[in-house]
């Protein structure tokens, strides 16, 4: 067996006095490890792969900004800031207003809190904090599964069962108890934006869910236990040491939720009654951004048409950015030290 | 008054609130599950019912006809699904590991910000995008545009995912390999990302399962086919756009095979959600899918 060569480290400063020690070392020991010369150039490489898919996504992002600047500068020019507070909408004269849509999404969007808020709070809570712990996971999967079915299923069921439930029993029901406010008048259709607000609900359960339980799960156990030792009960626990610690978190959540609802088409496309006009009643039909997006982008005829769609699509982007973003910055501010957690 | 026998007191108002909040949240689980189940029990319900073999070896019937199914839809999807993959998901798991590997500074919270503002993009302004960028340039609508649409939605559940996944495999065996004289890109590839192959396919199949039932986004794009058809240049029929056209529709047949198909189509999501949900109880990231 050959003999190890003798490995003398260097000093990192010279001693003042030239020892022997030093003086017998042969050659210079390098302490780096030695890259073949193939890494040296895989590493840079490697970096320079996975940046550029990281890039793409940034580039994505600005690719679908320009595209729909670009696309809706017809319209944009025609109707200026006009264009969202008017609600003519005619495409056989060229007249385009936006202000149906919006009036549309947001009642819809805001129908769909009203209903999915408590019910996703409620649920969230009952699965972290109250439920027996074999049926936790259960209800939890459960709740997952609504957000795993698609769209144009919520929309398929929303036609042909909820709609003629509502037009049967719910509807007449309204207008009898409830019609002096004026919310709840006209023919009970079925179609309208009263289904869309429920089914919407439906869809937006799973997502205030998820990050409500998110961020009640990031509420340290002291507090918990710190409410709980000075006697209080179970719900006074929850509502002084987890919800007032949680609430900006489940705020986020909220509107993260309504963020969903603002951009949700085909579901709503399917049950909204797609008509451009404004009434206080929510059995009347409606019509939201993304379903005349949806409805009318194919059969569009002329350019000054399909500029305002796509400005449409432009607006809708803006919103649900801003709506968001926001949602985001609550959201990190309750569970921020934790885990990068993606929201799907 | 002996303290031992004390027994602390709850005031009525204090229970009464306290059993209030309580069957109010048991209330609202069961209001949330309610619909979950009855819209699966219609699916099955109704779906089986039209359900049957030509549904999913024929294409569609003229319009009046009976019979007939979505044989070419369902390829469509599958096409549309394999493309879209092709481009979603190696786009996501690069710049995932980007994220996780390079990515804790200032250029990583703009691509982390800019993954979460293309995941909250509505689906149908992804549609009309493409539209814009391929439809409008190719001057007809294709099956690949429609890919394109669906794989440019993965990519933001995949980045983020794959990001969590990687931040969840310890420091130490990254070190551990790097000590061994490994190098960085090599750590990555052979250690980081097969320790955490598990966590990424259920990032993937999530990804997957979502743009499965997405029709917004492909009704400009890959448009519908009454035909056969596989070329990737041309309008392709696919299984959530036939459901929502035969919904709308006024024939009752065609409501009938509506729900055969959406019974096809979340036998495909659940499917692919209950593969995700076994391999992460068995894998190494439990809790992520």
């Amino acid at each position: 067996m050959e003999a190890l060569p003798k490995i003398t480290f260097a000093p990192a400063r010279a001693p003042a006095e030239k020892s022997d020690s030093v003086r017998s070392v042969q050659r210079p020991v390098r302490l780096a490890p030695v890259i073949p010369p193939a890494g040296r150039f895989a590493d840079p490489i490697f970096k320079g792969l996975v940046l550029t898919c990281a890039a793409s996504v940034f580039a994505l992002v600005v690719l679908i900004v320009i595209e729909l600047v670009s696309q809706s500068r017809l319209s944009l020019h025609a109707f200026g800031f006009s264009f969202f507070i008017r609600s003519n909408w005619d495409p056989v004269s060229g007249d385009f207003g936006a202000f149906p849509f919006i009036y549309g999404t947001l009642v819809s969007s805001l129908l769909a809190l009203i209903i999915a808020v408590p019910l996703a709070a409620g649920v969230a809570l009952f699965t972290t904090e109250m439920c027996p712990r074999p049926l936790r996971s259960t209800l939890s999967f459960l709740v997952e599964l609504l957000a795993a079915i698609p769209s144009v299923i919520y929309g398929l069921w929303g036609i042909f069962v909820l709609a003629p439930l509502l037009r049967a029993y719910v509807e007449p029901w309204l207008a009898h108890n409830f019609g002096w406010t004026g919310l709840f008048e006209g023919a009970p259709y079925g179609l309208g934006m009263l289904a869309a607000g429920i089914i919407l609900a439906i869809m937006i359960v799973p997502i205030i869910a998820s990050i409500t339980r998110e961020v009640v799960t990031a509420v340290p156990r002291q507090q918990r236990e710190a409410v709980l030792a000075l006697g209080a009960t179970r719900w006074e626990t929850l509502r002084i040491g987890v919800l007032r610690n949680a609430r900006t978190g489940i705020m986020g959540g909220i509107i993260l939720g309504l963020g969903r609802a603002l951009g949700e088409t085909i579901a709503v496309t399917m049950v909204i009654g797609n008509s451009p006009q404004i009434s206080k009643s929510l059995f009347a039909p409606g019509y939201t951004l993304a379903s005349v997006i949806a409805n009318e982008f194919t059969e569009a005829t002329g350019n000054l048409y399909l500029s305002a769609l796509m400005e449409i699509g432009l607006a809708l982007f803006i919103i649900t950015l801003i709506v968001n973003a926001l949602a985001q910055l609550l959201v990190w501010s309750v569970t921020r030290g934790m885990p990068a957690r993606a929201i799907g | 008054m002996d303290n031992e026998t004390q027994v602390w007191k709850v005031s009525f108002g204090r229970r009464l609130a306290n059993g209030a909040a309580t069957v109010g949240m048991a209330c609202a689980a069961l209001l949330v599950v309610t619909p979950l189940v009855v819209i699966f029990g219609y699916l099955v319900y109704k779906g089986i019912g039209a359900l049957n073999w030509s549904f999913l070896t024929q294409i569609p019937k003229p319009v009046g006809e009976a019979g007939g199914g979505m044989a070419n839809g369902i390829v469509g999807s599958a096409l549309i699904l394999l493309i879209a993959s092709a481009i979603g998901i190696p786009l996501g798991i690069g710049s995932g590991v980007f994220l996780a590997e390079y990515g804790r500074n200032r250029y990583g919270d703009i691509v982390r910000f800019t993954a979460d503002v293309l995941n909250g993009v509505p689906s149908i302004v992804i549609g009309s995008t493409v539209w814009g960028l391929l439809v409008v340039t190719q001057k007809h609508f294709s099956l690949f545009s429609g890919a394109v649409a669906l794989g440019i939605m993965m990519v933001p559940t995949v980045t983020r995912s794959t990001e969590e996944i990687l931040l969840m495999v310890p420091q130490s065996v990254r070190e551990a390999a790097i000590g061994l004289g490994v190098s960085q890109w090599r750590v990555t590839v052979s250690v980081v990302l097969r320790t955490a192959t598990a966590g990424i396919l259920t990032g993937i199949m999530l990804a997957f399962a979502r743009v499965a039932g997405e029709t917004a986004p492909l009704m400009f794009t890959a448009f519908g086919n009454q035909f056969w058809s596989v070329s990737p240049n041309q309008p392709a029929a696919a299984l959530p756009l036939q459901i929502f056209y035969y919904a709308t529709s006024a024939f009752e047949e065609l409501n009938r095979q509506a729900w055969a198909g959406a019974l096809v189509l979340i036998v495909l999501i659940v499917g692919t959600i209950g593969i995700v949900r076994l391999v992460a109880s068995r894998g190494l990231m439990k809790g992520a899918a």
